[in-house]
């Protein structure tokens, strides 16, 4: 049946045989049965999702509040949403892996050869694209305009275009667990292992389409963000008196318009390889996978400091609000952080130091690469400074990011060895690079956005999270990672190669134990984030805080409402200062009404976004498994949907003046009635979000 | 009429109706963000540039396989075409009737469909004597920088069928008259590429 021509047509080359189930049905093994069962727990998932949703009957709340919305801070929610649940799939996977080297020492252990490359492959993939860049995505959108007095972005239906397309990348991803494989080739995919002549099967046509359309959405959304900074900052925001996240959201920004195009050519070149027999980078007919290779790492380096700058925003916003002091060095901050972003173009060889140019082109980028050591040095002593005899509450967001300054030096350390060519070609491909590189982005991306969500979080839905499960989870995952990659360092440098899928030196085997039990610290540390949120909105009556500033910040997010109206400020605020909001309640400017409101123009509601995202996803699963008319058929839904959307004109809802000044008189009333709270009283039920600011 | 000297004019070509300052801002930053995707765009052919490149030793090389012919034909009506887009730009800017503004998109659609006929005609007579992107590296590259300027070319005709059929439902309001700015940009990046085709890929190979 599955050979039948009305079948391949049909359903191209799917067969009974690709599904987990029917592999483990009849070949039952350890692997396969984990294979299936992960299968099972993604459909099971899905359905439960479901069939809650339309319990509670929530499905019109969602899509006319949520999905359908431009505004970017939902967009910017729905974004950390995403991330969520991707985190939680490659955080498991990461734990299966650490069991599996753990027992595969002159062992098979439990995960085949195969299986285990689609779990590395998988983890990379997911965390680079479907956690990082989703949280940072969503952590600009929600903050940016608001830091910079804007309403909104300035393309917000491309905002939603963007946010669905990610979607579309990671539910590729998904799918792939539960019909057919993953690509096997690691998250950078290099070929020729990952072209027809290798590897025939759907995994890299995953691999490819779900980077194709996580990068499309990058490369759309850093556009957006980019022009907003330029165009839409309120009146008297100059260059320099940009909050410091918003500052990296720019140099972020900068980085995805130029960046991403290198990942888009990469990856569709190599389509063009797998789908129309062409010769980029074969082994035959003239092609050079070293082109693949010098692409690939053109996205892949600025890709860091796509991923590290927005966290490095978020460490300055938390350490001077969290220590009661302005940054220290404002403009040494910003330099640096531009001379990162300027940097990061010229370093991506060092990712094949060993690949065969000559020494002279080696040292100049491990020279290079050398030089991002200084301004991000610049950037610690800012961070120490900005501290030392300032107010420190040792906030969960305070403990990730004091964490992260003395883990990422100890990881920056690391890199200089890796650096330095001569060394690289000693632990290169071994697990010492492992252990460099989530030194950098475990503490640099995800303790940043991690403190960067606990401290925007009661901004976002008026309510503060417990300060106790945050505390335990800044515990966790700080002995977590110690625990599950200093191993590695010393492992690398004893020559483990990375990717291992079986140990043969059982001398080995106690640094092994180690790292999997710092990988178990780390999930326990993801389960107490959890727990904090689950325990949060069981007390939000008591961690209430709708005034809007409850850690007497200064940026300009924090004079607004909690959670703030669609339209953010009932008038657009005009800047004087650096610290805006803050001077602003030294000098009583702040928690007044305005002289007059106007009508506000906000852009209406569009599914437009999402039928994008699911059309694409549709297209790329037909072109994944070669179903010619389902790729065609989606393709053509975007167009068609694109083409209506052109021809509307009602794309904007006035919200009229009284309405914006009945909202505004309301909240000024409960500012009048709320009792201002010092610093110490900052985690006690007594914080509305009112802050005495002289104590 | 309109005349060009006028100080309200930001940008050539729109004289938005009844402009406030916030709709003016808000069109600063519309056209902005085209310029900014046309660099993003112009970096991704900058890399099929540089593979091109780095594949032209290959064999058959593109060099030996394409005629410059057509693609000299090809060059006289896209570049003719900028001509008339640009007609089109100073119809807007001067305030002429719709059917001016419909013309010159007329006469620009018809040089562009011209340009993709003949890449087309050109390409199948490359594939009839053999030289197709499957037959080298080097000729996939050659191919894959061509045909992605040709399905860029194929993209603009498509929007120019739209806005003309905008133009017929709404009339030149902003949002026909902004998008048609942006048509403008990107029909015009189109020709500088093409320029930079010809010179890098064809008129280089004649030396080759």
């Amino acid at each position: 049946m599955d050979n039948s021509p009305l079948w391949r047509l049909l359903l191209g080359r799917f067969v009974w045989g690709d599904l987990p189930m029917v592999i483990a049905w009849n070949h039952p093994t350890v692997s396969s049965l984990i294979a299936a069962g992960a299968a099972v727990i993604a459909v099971l998932g899905a359905v439960a999702v479901f069939g809650l949703i339309t319990y509670l009957g929530k499905w019109r709340y969602l899509w006319s509040v949520w999905f359908t919305s431009l505004d970017h801070k939902r967009i910017g929610i729905m974004y950390v949403c995403l991330a969520v649940v991707m985190l939680s799939r490659a955080l498991i996977e990461a734990a299966l892996m650490r069991l599996q080297q753990d027992l595969a020492v002159n062992s098979p252990g439990i995960l085949t050869p195969d299986h285990f490359a689609q779990f590395f492959t998988t983890h990379g993939t997911i965390m680079i694209f479907f956690v990082a860049m989703p949280l940072l995505s969503g952590l600009i959108n929600f903050a940016m305009p608001l830091q910079i007095g804007a309403r909104d972005v300035a393309f917000p239906f491309l905002n939603s275009m963007g946010l669905w397309l990610s979607v579309a990348g990671a539910l590729l991803v998904m799918i792939s667990l539960v019909i057919g494989e993953f690509s096997t080739g690691g998250w950078s995919g290099y070929p020729p292992y990952t072209e027809l002549a290798f590897n025939g099967g759907v995994g890299p046509d995953y691999w490819i389409w779900a980077l194709t359309l996580s990068s499309m959405s990058s490369t759309i959304t850093g556009l957006n963000f980019a022009v907003t900074i330029y165009k839409l900052r309120a009146p008297g925001m100059t260059w320099m008196r940009l909050p410091m996240f918003t500052w990296t959201a720019l140099c972020t920004s900068i980085l995805m318009i130029f960046a991403m195009p290198p990942l888009t050519v990469a990856t569709l070149l190599l389509a063009a390889d797998r789908y129309l027999g062409m010769h980029f980078f074969t082994n035959d007919g003239g092609g050079d996978m070293m082109n693949f290779v010098n692409l690939f790492w053109l996205f892949g380096h600025p890709e860091v400091y796509i991923l590290i700058l927005p966290a490095f925003g978020v460490f300055s916003e938390v350490v001077s609000t969290f220590s009661a002091k302005a940054l220290y060095s404002y403009v040494s901050l910003v330099i640096a952080t531009v001379a990162i972003a300027v940097l990061s173009f010229t370093v991506w060889l060092h990712h094949f130091f060993t690949m065969g140019q000559a020494p002279a082109v080696n040292a100049f980028f491990g020279i290079a690469t050398m030089l991002i050591g200084i301004p991000t040095g610049v950037k610690i002593y800012n961070w120490i400074w900005t501290m030392f005899r300032g107010r420190v509450r040792y906030t969960a967001p305070m403990l990730f990011s004091i964490a992260f300054m003395v883990t990422f030096v100890v990881g920056g350390l690391s890199g200089i060895i890796l650096a330095t060519p001569p060394l690289d070609y000693q632990v290169h491909n071994t697990l010492f690079l492992v252990a460099h590189f989530h030194n950098m982005l475990i503490p640099g991306t995800l303790f940043g956005m991690i403190a960067g969500y606990q401290y925007w979080f009661p901004k976002a839905f008026g309510f503060r999270l417990e300060e106790r499960w945050g505390q335990v989870a800044a515990l966790l995952w700080v002995t977590g990672f110690y625990l599950a990659f200093m191993p590695l360092y010393v492992l690398g440098a004893s020559g483990v190669p990375r990717r291992s899928q079986e140990l043969f030196n059982p001398a080995f085997q106690p640094w092994l134990a180690v790292a999997l039990l710092g990988v178990c610290c780390i999930v326990a540390g993801f389960g107490a984030l959890v727990l904090q949120v689950w325990s949060s909105i069981a007390k939000r009556e008591q961690l209430a805080s709708p005034i809007g500033d409850p850690w007497n910040a200064r940026t300009l997010e924090w004079s607004t409402p909690s959670p703030p109206p669609e339209y953010n400020f009932p008038v657009l605020p005009q800047i004087t200062h650096l610290n805006a909001f803050h001077e602003k309640k030294r000098h009583g400017g702040a928690y007044q009404p305005a002289p007059r409101y106007r009508d506000i123009e906000m852009p209406a509601n569009s599914a437009c976004g999402l039928v994008f995202g699911l059309a694409l996803c549709g297209c790329c699963f037909g072109l994944v498994w070669h179903i010619w008319w389902m790729a065609i058929l989606f393709f053509l839904v975007t167009l068609v949907a694109g083409i209506i959307r052109s021809f509307r004109r009602d794309l904007e809802r006035i919200i009229p003046a009284a309405e914006v000044e009945a909202q505004d008189r309301a909240w000024l009333a409960r500012v009048a009635a709320a009792t201002p709270v010092t610093r110490d009283l900052e985690a006690s039920p007594l914080n509305e979000g009112l802050a005495l600011w002289r104590e | 009429m309109a005349r060009v000297s006028e100080p309200e004019l930001i940008h050539a070509g729109l004289n938005l109706r009844n402009h406030s300052p916030a709709a003016l801002r808000r069109l600063e930053s519309d056209v902005f963000g085209f310029w900014v995707f046309l660099m993003s765009d112009a970096l991704l052919f900058a890399l099929l540039f540089a593979v091109y490149g780095t594949m032209l030793g290959g064999a058959p090389s593109a060099d030996s396989q394409f005629k410059i012919g057509p693609a000299f034909q090809e060059t006289w009506l896209l570049l003719t075409s900028s001509f008339t887009y640009g007609m089109v730009s100073l119809s807007l800017k001067l305030g002429l009737r719709r059917r001016w503004v419909a013309l010159w998109l007329g006469v620009t659609f018809c040089l562009g469909a011209g340009f993709i006929v003949l890449e087309v005609s050109d390409f199948l007579d490359m594939f009839a004597h053999g030289a197709t992107p499957e037959a080298s590296g080097a000729l996939s590259s050659f191919f894959v920088l061509v045909g992605t300027h040709g399905l860029h070319v194929t993209s603009g005709l498509i929007w120019i069928v739209l806005m003309a059929a905008q133009m017929a439902v709404y009339g030149l309001d902003d949002r026909v008259k902004i998008n048609l700015i942006r048509l403008g940009l990107f029909w015009h990046f189109l020709d500088v590429v093409w320029v930079a085709i010809f010179s890098v890929v064809y008129l280089r190979g004649l030396l080759a």
